[in-house]
């Protein structure tokens, strides 16, 4: 089988596996990195965002062989630096925005990216911004994130 | 467990003390007191929280707090955790009882206790309600032993000592950590105690809003589901589902060429379809989308919306004959509806050896563990049942589909499988909420009125998950003749909190072969949207506004209360533009009293936003939010239940609901099926906590749906002048391109590096 090396969180890593594998199962079923959920495996549900050098990404439509050896996947688990939690984390948590907490992982890479590409613009977060996130929280957190959103872009 | 009164108002509570080398207290899990009332409504007499309490009591084993010489409390709690915050709020309660820091409390989720009979179901709104009482009683004794331990080793007597922090502190300031007196205050029999439960002035930790336990594990993706889990062996399987409901695999044409592709261990007919195994779930659905089976019509074939509503119309029970007053009367109609979770169903199995071992997030996990052990063929003890923490479950989790499938495939293939539902397979094949009628006439003479009648009429729902097991158990003792489950069922959680006259209110169900369930709130939203909306045309009718109408016939003071508070703060009566409008709705339930007012807004720019494969529609643009829960544990927690049934009551309102056309519904993933997204929040949600009514807490995991989804019934009526009659309002537009059944399960696409 070929084999596809890229960098996880950090980490350069080589897997073993079918390149039409999407990563999300090569994070999940090979690396054991669960940060990211599955809920739909089709783009839709949005609970394994994750960052491609930099960029939000859902890894449920991602071929492995897509990745480059330089490119860098960057899960829940490596959010943060190794001091503790991002910006964003710790306004999850004063927020206490998670219920079940199932969707939260990729909630927060959204909000992270949301909140890169609104500064790259010179803007502040609106209500039109965040109307715009498509993941999905079934338990209906939504107020709650949206403040948390608000509050972890200012400390960003 | 007894409760005896000293004769100086303190009660005193009987727990226990277990043999064991280190501090284990214990309590059995008793009833809440019944509800009194002197109004002739049988749900106020005695409700479904009484019933699965009281159904509790001569059977029920003991829970168990323990100490540890590490200095932190443990403690198993026989519910499931599925997003509602029950951990939280137990470890508050253990926390108040015994003065340790809630970062020392460590609260896991109980195996499957068969020992426990009815009392290891979470439902109903059921959990605080029924265990708030036995777990201080079982902390109290800790803490009672702890004191007394703490005396011998100080020389001090027990009265002198107070408790602070996880520590015994003395007179002179002298302290000894909880860890250190965890073993000399340990027991080598296991004997009877009484004790004083903390007093409620006296409450540091119950009743102050506190976050999640498990906040920190969910944002940094520490949090463990099932699928998580890492158990030797158990690689990832799914089931090629069949195209219709309920559907039976016949033969299949490509077994063993599916058997050979990459990564693929095992393929398997099951009971539910075609099983496949593989190293990844990448790989399984692959295999599901090329498998090659023949299948036999499902339990619903050719079936569609118009067949069912036609039977809803035939099983209706008549209203009677018309009174001779003027009435008010309206025909309701509930399309069926998703309790999918985020977390589709799923479990792992082991069964090797005469033996299984199962993981899943359970709501039921001791009828799962016999249901499981029958299908396998095994003695229940040979089964372990361990429950996880649950992606979400709105009802979804009382059932254990994905468990019995997991173990029936584990079995015959001799290895232990991690099963996962796709999303399509969730929404084309899971549980959903009946379909439903309610028809509601009321009977008034000027504004006083002299009767109410509401006939729901649903497809059966499913309650054959433990909670039908307690109410069978329960029935024959109570004055409700003979009821079926679902009738009882729907006595017993509909409350009248309105003076209405003469009042009836019946349910009939007919048609089997869907897979149902109870779906949050289960049969309340439908009914109170219905009830709600009568109201407010009897308001129009008599020339009342909404608000004082419902506040003349409402009889209980708690209910009167929010309802004025939700008015207060919203300012009820605003004036508005055309085309937006105010809402106001009223839903008792659980011991709890909740009120919502919404604002509306119907203009045409609002309704036809763009959002790409998304229904925008209505937007409820403010919503304020009034519960009485008896007694807060933990306001922080309410808050977020509050906030989530919000979100489900503008769901079935306004987008969310499943389609059938000729045996099967059409949805197969979340742009599909339309539950509330952020482009549907309202940008305003205020939700009140009202001050303690009561000495025990009322339920309130599923209380906010009825009132929020009639409140934006209620003035979508009012913002466009005709009122609602068919739920969700857009169901008669099919805003999506249904998704192919053969193969079951659509591709993943390949672009999302560059989407």
């Amino acid at each position: 089988m070929p084999e596809y090396t890229f960098r996880v969180n950090g980490e350069q890593v080589t897997v073993d596996v079918p390149g039409d594998v999407r990563l999300l199962w090569v994070l999940r079923d090979v690396l054991g990195v669960t940060g990211p959920k599955y809920g739909c495996g089709i783009n839709v549900c949005k609970a394994c965002t994750s960052h491609v050098n930099g960029k939000a990404v859902s890894p449920c439509s991602v071929p492995v062989s897509e990745l480059r050896p330089g490119d860098e996947v960057t899960t829940i688990e490596g959010l943060a630096g190794d001091d503790g939690l991002h910006p964003m984390q710790q306004a999850w948590i004063d927020h206490d925005v998670s219920q079940c907490g199932y969707c939260q992982p990729g909630q927060i890479m959204a909000a992270v990216d949301l909140v890169r590409r609104v500064a790259a613009e010179g803007r502040a977060i609106t209500d039109d911004d965040l109307d715009g996130i498509r993941n999905i929280c079934r338990c209906g957190t939504y107020p709650r994130i949206r403040q948390a959103i608000r509050a972890g872009a200012e400390r960003m | 467990m007894t409760a005896q009164s000293t004769g100086v108002g303190r009660r005193r509570f009987l727990g226990y003390v277990l043999a064991a080398p280190t501090l284990v207290a214990a309590a059995q899990l008793l009833p809440a007191p019944a509800a009194a009332g002197e109004a002739a409504d049988i749900t106020e007499l005695v409700d479904l929280n009484d019933l699965m309490t009281v159904a509790a009591l001569p059977t029920s084993g003991l829970i168990r707090v323990e100490v540890g010489g590490d200095g932190t409390v443990s403690f198993a709690l026989p519910r499931a955790e599925v997003g509602q915050g029950i951990t939280t709020s137990t470890a508050m309660l253990i926390a108040e009882e015994l003065a340790v820091p809630l970062d020392r409390v460590r609260v896991t989720l109980a195996d499957a206790r068969p020992e426990l009979i009815f009392n290891q179901l979470t439902g109903g709104s059921n959990t605080t309600i029924a265990t708030y009482t036995p777990i201080r009683v079982a902390a109290a004794v800790a803490r009672q032993r702890l004191l007394a331990a703490a005396s011998a080793e100080l020389g001090v007597p027990a009265g002198g000592l107070t408790m602070k922090d996880g520590a015994v502190v003395g007179p002179a300031g002298q302290s000894i950590g909880i860890g250190a007196l965890a073993a000399e205050a340990a027991s080598a029999t296991t004997h009877q105690v009484q004790v004083e439960l903390t007093q409620r002035r006296s409450f540091a930790v119950i009743g102050r809003p506190h976050g999640r336990v498990d906040a920190r594990d969910a944002v940094t993706g520490r949090k463990t589901f099932t699928m998580d889990l890492d158990v030797p062996g158990a690689k990832p399987a799914m089931v090629c589902r069949p195209p219709t409901i309920n559907g039976k695999a016949g033969s299949v044409a490509n077994l063993a060429e599916v058997a050979a592709m990459p990564g693929v261990t095992d393929v398997a007919v099951i009971s539910t379809g075609v099983a496949v195994r593989a190293d990844t779930f990448g790989q399984c659905i692959d295999a599901v989308r090329a498998l090659r089976v023949t299948w036999r019509p499902g339990t619903v074939a050719g079936r569609s919306d118009d067949d069912v509503l036609r039977d809803l119309r035939a099983a209706e029970i008549p209203l009677g004959i018309r009174p001779p007053t003027p009435v008010v009367e309206g025909l309701f109609t509930f399309y069926f509806r998703g309790n999918s979770a985020l977390e589709t169903n799923c479990a792992i199995a082991d069964v090797r050896d005469g033996r299984a071992e199962i993981w899943s997030s359970l709501k039921s996990p001791i009828v799962a563990q016999q249901a499981i052990a029958a299908r396998l063929g095994l003695p229940q003890d040979r089964v372990t049942v361990h429950v996880t923490e649950g992606g979400g479950s709105f009802g979804r989790k009382l059932f254990f589909d994905a468990a019995l499938e997991a173990a029936e495939l584990s079995q015959k293939i001799g290895k232990a499988v991690k099963l996962m539902w796709h999303r399509a397979d969730d929404v084309r094949q899971g549980r959903v909420h009946p379909m439903a009628t309610s028809r509601v006439r009321l009977s008034h003479l000027g504004d006083t009125v002299l009767g109410y009648q509401q006939r729901h009429t649903g497809v059966s729902t499913d309650l054959g998950h433990g909670l039908g097991e307690i109410i069978t158990a329960l029935a024959a003792r109570l004055p409700v003749g003979d009821m079926t489950f679902a009738q009882t069922f729907f006595h017993f959680s509909q409350s009248m909190p309105y003076t209405l006259g003469v009042s009836s209110r019946l349910l009939s169900e007919t048609g089997k072969g869907f897979n149902t369930g109870s779906m949050r709130n289960v049969y309340s939203p439908d009914v109170t949207c219905a009830r709600e909306l009568i109201l407010d045309q009897l308001a129009a009718r008599t020339r009342k506004d909404p608000y004082r109408l419902r506040r003349g016939l409402l009889h209980d003071a708690r209910a009167r209360a929010v309802l004025d508070r939700v008015a207060e703060a919203g300012s009820w009566g605003r004036a508005m533009p055309a085309g937006t409008a105010q809402g106001i709705a009223l839903h008792t339930e659980y011991k709890s009293a909740s009120a919502a007012l919404v604002e509306i807004d119907c203009r045409p720019a609002t309704v036809g936003r763009p959002i790409r494969d998304g229904v925008t529609g209505p937007r409820v643009t403010k919503v304020v939010f009034a519960v009485d829960a008896g007694l807060t544990v933990n306001p922080r927690g309410l808050e977020a239940q509050m906030t989530g049934g919000i979100m489900d009551g503008i769901a079935l309102a306004l987008t969310s609901s499943l389609h059938l056309r000729d045996g099967a519904f059409l949805e197969a993933s979340w742009d599909d099926y339309f539950y509330t997204r952020q482009w549907n929040t309202p940008p305003d949600v205020r939700v009140i906590i009202m001050p303690d009514t009561s000495d025990q807490p009322g339920g309130a995991g599923e209380l906010a749906v009825a009132a929020s989804m009639a409140a934006v019934a209620c003035a979508y009526g009012r913002a466009t002048g005709t009122m609602p009659t068919t739920f969700p309002i857009n169901h008669g537009t099919l805003s999506f391109t249904p998704k192919p059944t053969v193969p079951p399960v659509p591709p993943s696409p390949v672009d999302g590096l560059t989407r």
